[in-house]
């Protein structure tokens, strides 16, 4: 479950400077909760209760509200996330082509569950839905790298290019 | 004028695989020999065939090099390039025959395709409006601003039988017609569906990447036929270099006054903005995606009112799928009748399907409707890899259904879809092979469900939840027959009392594998035998003592200690200890162990 994390919130004043600056200057947009809040996980890399607060008050809506959005749509995290995000495609394509072992392992590998982050703070884990390299299936991806046609024994090899 | 171009294909399947590189390899190499007057690359968008990306096309022979690597480009550019002999070893293997060089027509990838909304991508460079311009790009919106009236558009539109691509197949013309009223008295809004949540599809991807400029014209079109000087393109933030193409498409339209106002001179306005999406399956539902765009949750809001009367920021607004737009500047243009000779008599026109899963020619095709799933699996497709049988094609995603082997040769349009318990769906084809079990996938499509619910409405929240554990329980091996008739009625009230689409659709997977492959549900209830070897729970492994060497391999890689046996004798596994992973089966040499 993705809820509130556990690790301290450690803001910097530049940030909280960014983010109210793009928030006064968009606050009359209409449909503008949306594009602030990506453009708080931008700055933060996630969305701590206390950021979500920053983002109620400069748009003048009820936290409630804020949360709402935050935990409706799956890009949103509320937990910060590892160095490197591993994610994992679970769609149909790479799902009939083995997807969900390559998923199983790398969780025993690292040591955690999907969603959730190692306790070093390197690597975090998550399922996603397809990314449209099917013809690449099964497929990951290391931040902005792509590793295609996965077995599982080559796993262990590109994680320690990390 | 350059004498020859290379292609590179830059959509998403091709790029993960390192087009990129190559493009710059190729770029940095003519610069090299001294040919960057004489040779240009191009970055394209998809070409279909994603299976052997990175793909490189060179103009003007139309030489197809497939799965090319970096160390191959000075090859290519020494021999082809300079001294005009294409390197056929690195060629495509299906267009060299007999030392020969075919053309990519007439393999058996393309023979069969038809491209409409397709026609621009793998062509054009779709970050150069000039490019787009060329090819007849903008024609039809100057064409429709001159020379016909709003009415007239939406008259032929509804004349070329256009039905929406996104899945639900509803008359374009008609949807349009609705929203027509008091032009010019309301605030309208057109907006396109670019929120491709299905798994295992890719379409609108594609036309996005390799040709927005027809999405942005036809949109236009639109708002012109209803008269809306708005739009939106909600689309997934997962597309980055979608996004990043169609912003740039965007960016030049306006700097060429074809998006703004009084566009061509005839006083019409019209502008575009991208909404992204943040990842929530749901917002595919046409007033979910609304309320998302307006910058809520994107839950579903009751209809009526439909969208044409009361959408977007509650301003009548007509919303359809990048594909649908991607048709119309050609149905303008070279007439309704000339889109309508083509498909079945309720189906008019092509479909573009992403074809992945368990089939050799993994990519995108495009084929007149009414083609059968038979042409695409085994001709186009190139049929089932490593000599496995042909189980079932899965299509429409998690609201569609399995299509087994006996219903190969039906024609494939909306209404003979939906007659065999499955329906289009945005385009996702996913074939499976004998090696898939079909209430595994059952479950896993109701498993993304479940986790996409939005949880307004009960029957979707709570129903989708309760199915999911009957198919757990019957994968576990606890099931029992009374179990599937409990399913059968669950799954008929969530179809009937869910507020949307993806409720309505939910329990799709589970009815049209329940339907078709029955037995294997059976199996599973009754024998507690899983016959694709897939549930974990109803494996058991054994290792066949006459073909055991004791070579001590399984042993070693046997992440429970589960194998015994000593050296040159038969091993035995503990069944007790054994966790079902499969790693032993992988590394036995003399295939003596076996799972059933």
């Amino acid at each position: 479950m993705r809820r509130f994390s556990s690790v301290p919130f450690n803001g910097t004043k530049e940030q909280e400077q960014q983010l109210t600056s793009w928030l006064e200057q968009h606050k009359d947009m209409p449909g503008a909760a949306m594009p602030a809040l990506q453009k708080a996980q931008e700055i933060y890399g996630y969305l701590p209760i206390e950021v979500q607060r920053m983002v109620a008050e400069g748009l003048g809506k009820p936290l409630a509200e804020i949360y709402g959005i935050s935990t409706f749509y799956s890009q949103f995290s509320l937990c910060p996330k590892g160095a490197y995000k591993i994610s994992v495609c679970l769609g149909t394509a790479c799902y009939v082509k083995g997807s969900g072992k390559i998923y199983e392992k790398l969780q025993e590998m690292l040591n955690i569950t999907g969603g959730e982050c190692t306790a070093d703070g390197k690597f975090s884990l998550d399922a996603c839905r397809c990314i449209g390299a099917c013809g690449l299936a099964p497929v990951m991806t290391i931040n902005d790298d792509v590793y295609g046609r996965l077995t599982g024994d080559e796993l262990e090899e590109i994680l320690s290019r990390y | 004028m350059y004498r020859s171009h290379v292609m590179v294909c830059g959509g998403t399947g091709c790029t993960s695989s390192g087009s990129d590189k190559i493009a710059e390899a190729f770029e940095n190499q003519i610069r090299a020999d001294g040919l960057d007057q004489e040779v240009r690359v191009i970055r394209t968008g998809c070409f279909g065939l994603c299976a052997l990306g990175p793909i490189v096309v060179i103009y003007p022979e139309g030489s197809f090099y497939s799965r090319v690597k970096e160390e191959d480009v000075a090859e290519i550019v020494n021999e082809h390039l300079l001294k005009g002999r294409p390197v056929t070893r690195l060629l495509y293997d299906e267009t060299v025959e007999n030392g020969q060089v075919k053309s990519l027509d007439d393999t058996a990838f393309y023979r069969k395709q038809k491209r409409v909304a397709l026609r621009n991508c793998g062509v054009i460079n779709p970050e150069n409006i000039e490019e787009y311009i060329a090819f007849d790009g903008y024609a039809a919106l100057g064409k429709v601003l001159t020379e016909m009236t709003p009415d007239e558009v939406i008259q032929c539109i509804l004349d070329s039988g256009l039905r929406g691509r996104g899945g639900g197949g509803f008359p374009t013309g008609l949807k349009w017609k609705f929203a027509s009223g008091n032009r010019g008295q309301v605030k309208k809004y057109v907006c396109c569906n670019a929120d491709e949540g299905d798994p295992g599809a890719f379409m609108d991807r594609s036309v996005l990447e390799g040709d927005p400029h027809s999405v942005i014209e036809a949109m236009a079109i639109a708002a012109y036929a209803i008269g809306a000087d708005q739009g939106y393109v909600y689309v997934r933030a997962e597309y980055p270099i979608a996004v990043h193409r169609l912003q740039v498409a965007i960016d030049q339209a306006r700097e060429y006054g074809l998006l703004g106002e009084n566009i061509f001179d005839t006083g019409f306005n019209f502008d575009l903005e991208i909404k992204l999406g943040a990842g929530a399956f749901v917002c595919g539902e046409e007033t979910a995606l609304m309320t998302s765009i307006e910058g809520n949750r994107g839950e579903p809001r009751p209809r009526p009112p439909f969208p044409a009367v009361k959408g977007l920021f509650g301003k009548p607004t007509i919303l359809n799928n990048v594909e649908t737009y991607a048709n119309i500047p050609p149905i303008i243009l070279k007439g309704a009748d000339r889109f309508a000779s083509m498909g079945t008599e309720k189906s008019k026109g092509t479909k573009v399907f992403a074809l992945g899963g368990k089939i050799k020619n993994t990519g995108l095709v495009e084929v007149p409707m009414g083609t059968t799933l038979r042409e695409i699996i085994e001709e186009i497709g190139g049929g089932i890899p490593n000599g496995k049988k042909f189980k079932a094609a899965q299509t429409g995603g998690p609201s569609g259904g399995c299509i087994p082997a006996s219903l190969i040769d039906t024609p494939i349009d909306y209404d003979n879809l939906v007659a065999i318990g499955s329906m289009m769906g945005s385009g996702g084809l996913i074939v499976m092979d004998e090696d898939t079990c079909m209430v595994d996938i059952a479950k896993f499509f109701l498993e993304f469900t479940v986790d996409e619910s939005c949880g307004k409405c009960t029957p979707c929240r709570v129903g989708t939840k309760r199915l999911l554990e009957l198919l757990n329980k019957i994968t576990e091996g606890k099931g029992t027959m009374e179990d599937l008739a409990r399913i059968e009625e669950l799954a008929d009230f969530i179809k009937s009392n869910s507020l949307c689409g993806l409720g309505q659709t939910a329990p799709n997977p589970v009815l049209s594998t329940l339907r078709y492959f029955r037995e294997e549900y059976i199996e599973h209830i009754q024998h507690k035998r899983c016959p694709a070897g897939v549930c974990k729970a109803l494996l058991s492994y054994k290792i066949d003592p006459t073909k055991c060497r004791g070579c001590t391999l399984c042993a070693r890689t046997c992440p429970a200690g589960a194998i015994s046996g000593s050296v040159k004798n038969p091993h035995s596994i503990d069944v007790l200890k054994c966790v079902k992973c499969g790693a032993c089966i992988e590394k036995c040499k003399f295939g003596a162990i076996s799972k059933g």
